[in-house]
């Protein structure tokens, strides 16, 4: 099966200008007969491309609404972030419009992130992972170490996250109560990005997710806000401010209760550190946070309200929540083992430029002789991101010396030249006597 | 083993080479960075690469830290990588003593910076599998290997 992408390109709106192929972290993007590209096994649904394309050519693909008729027994998952996307509405309010949106239970993501830090804890306790541990709730941050860190691989916490261990809880209570099948209960996850709907379709560290479909935070917050009007507020909010605060960039970091952890946000900052983690030069840290997104989740692709202001709205709404260490859940309803990923998280072998050492060896010399011939400006108007990502282009057969407009230029001046030089020469049985 | 095979272990598939100079922070890593992405697109394993990678930097550091500028050679081989490291400078003075987890010749300047911790030659060795060190009034010389296996 090909890899789902929830990221694709809306041809129609594409102008083939540069911005993506220049912002994207792992050079996933190239402009190619005027239309961006994006080569699927790169691509990490970081969701860069869709903040920076101005004209909107970028989209994540997220389920319909409609699927929910395909359930007997409806859950939603909201994400954290969607707390921060509505100016006055409180969490009971947003969970009870859910509710009357159609969904016949909701299940706060932010309560299973309590018990997701809560497992954290223990197994930074027990101490079998490689330091610093590096948080693995974010896809796209996991997906960029599986292409680009795989020496990092070992470091990866190797628990649910939030989404799926709510989804795990959500489903086996819902089949105690109700009586129904699993497959006739859906759960839907609400998603503020790409990575996670990307996640979901093919799952880190997990054979299969018990997630049904994901919507976008974007398509569901008119209906919550009109919903909102006229509900009828029930006290369904029990996750605290442990768990909330994973809606913000450090929330995760701060649930681990380490001194010693830091969190970046930002792909590009992400991948910074990341780098310094692989020189082991921040062997002394316990445990790191990355998330994609600057702010964190609240600044998802798929989030309708601005990052700084909603990271402001989190604060102020976790102040109001019981600050709980200990997450109010029986040890019966879920435990560590249940959450524990069940799949390797195998490397990827997509930057690497042949299986065989000595066939890429040879490639590499061939782009390094490549790249010599090209101005190096990194100007992008070939379509590939910098004059090395086009030198290996040529040298992969999927690019031509030609498509640098500067070497093209330069091809036409000494052709010109060659024309006129050609044009003043005279057969000798023409040409007239010279007196 | 075969005359032909020890030729074959020997030769130099892949050349890299890069000039650092003193005191050059700004660019400080630049050589270690390079060599991460050319590494990685390599088939080599991720440990290799990362130990490769440390070795580089550290080596890197030591050319900005104490040396008046040198340059620093990868070459890749069938079985292994080789970091050469060549500078002129003051040399080490006491290499035994360098070698020790702590130890720093680093001027209070660089150190406030972050960096000459007494780390760099203890790192170098513990993430090669081979270290050699040359070192006289005039400049060091620092060969390091890591093996495929």
């Amino acid at each position: 099966m090909p890899y789902f992408h929830s990221v694709t390109l809306d041809k129609d709106r594409c102008r083939g200008c540069t911005n993506c192929i220049k912002r994207c972290p792992t050079e996933a993007i190239r402009v190619r007969e005027g239309k961006a590209r994006i080569i699927n096994e790169r691509c990490i649904d970081c969701g860069e491309c869709i903040r920076v394309c101005p004209y909107h050519a970028k989209l994540a693909v997220t389920d319909s609404l409609a699927m929910m008729k395909d359930f007997k027994y409806k859950i939603a998952l909201p994400a954290p972030s969607l707390y921060g996307q509505f100016r006055d509405l409180s969490i009971n309010q947003i969970l009870s419009a859910l509710l009357d949106i159609g969904f016949d239970e909701v299940f706060e993501v932010a309560y299973a992130a309590e018990i997701v830090s809560r497992f954290t804890r223990e197994a930074l306790k027990r101490g079998n992972l490689k330091k610093p541990v590096i948080s693995s709730a974010c896809p796209a941050v996991v997906r960029l170490i599986q292409i680009r860190f795989p020496s990092l691989i070992d470091n990866l916490l190797d628990i649910c996250s939030p989404m799926d261990t709510a989804a795990i809880l959500a489903k086996k209570q819902a089949v105690k109560m109700t009586g129904l099948k699993e497959e006739e209960i859906g759960v839907f996850f609400i998603s503020p990005c790409a990575a996670k709907v990307t996640s979901i379709k093919n799952p880190v560290g997990l054979e299969k997710s018990k997630i049904d479909g994901a919507f976008s935070m974007k398509e569901i917050y008119g209906k919550i806000l009109e919903k909102a009007k006229t509900t009828i507020v029930r006290d369904l909010s029990k996750a605290t401010m442990v768990g909330v605060g994973w809606a913000n960039s450090g929330g995760e970091a701060f649930g681990t209760f380490t001194e010693n952890s830091i969190y970046v946000d930002g792909i590009h900052n992400v991948i910074k550190v990341l780098e310094e983690i692989e020189l082991g030069k921040l062997n002394d840290l316990d445990f790191f946070e990355g998330l994609a997104c600057i702010g964190g989740c609240i600044g998802g692709p798929l989030t309708v309200e601005n990052n700084f202001v909603a990271k402001n709205r989190i604060r102020k709404l976790t102040e109001k929540l019981p600050k709980r260490e200990e997450p109010l859940f029986d040890e019966r309803d879920i435990n560590f083992e249940e959450v524990r990923w069940t799949k390797k998280i195998e490397k990827s072998e997509v930057m690497k430029l042949d299986k065989d050492i000595s066939k890429a060896l040879d490639m590499m010399k061939k782009i390094d002789q490549q790249y010599k011939a090209l101005p190096g400006l990194d100007c992008g108007s070939c379509g590939s991101p910098t004059c090395r990502a086009l030198a290996e282009d040529i040298v992969k057969g999927c690019a031509t010396e030609y498509d640098c407009i500067f070497i093209l230029k330069d091809k036409i001046k000494s052709l010109a030249q060659e024309l006129n030089e050609l044009a003043g020469k005279m057969p000798p049985v023409l040409g007239e006597e010279k007196e | 083993m075969g005359l032909l095979a020890e030729v074959v272990k020997e030769m130099v598939l892949y050349s890299l080479d890069f000039n650092v100079k003193a005191r050059d922070f700004d660019s400080a890593g630049e050589v270690s960075s390079n060599l991460r992405t050319v590494l990685k697109q390599l088939s080599l394993n991720p440990d290799v690469v990362r130990r490769s990678c440390i070795a580089c930097y550290e080596a890197e550091m030591n050319i900005i830290i104490h040396s008046y500028g040198g340059h620093i050679k990868i070459e890749i081989f069938e079985d292994k990588i080789r970091i050469t490291a060549e500078d002129t400078g003051p040399g080490i003075e006491d290499i035994e003593l360098a070698m020790k987890e702590g130890y720093s010749t680093a001027p209070e300047e660089i150190r406030e910076m972050g960096f000459g911790a007494g780390m760099g030659l203890p790192n170098m060795k513990s993430n090669s599998d081979f270290m050699e060190i040359k070192s006289s009034s005039e400049g060091t010389t620092v060969l390091m290997e890591i093996l495929f296996k």
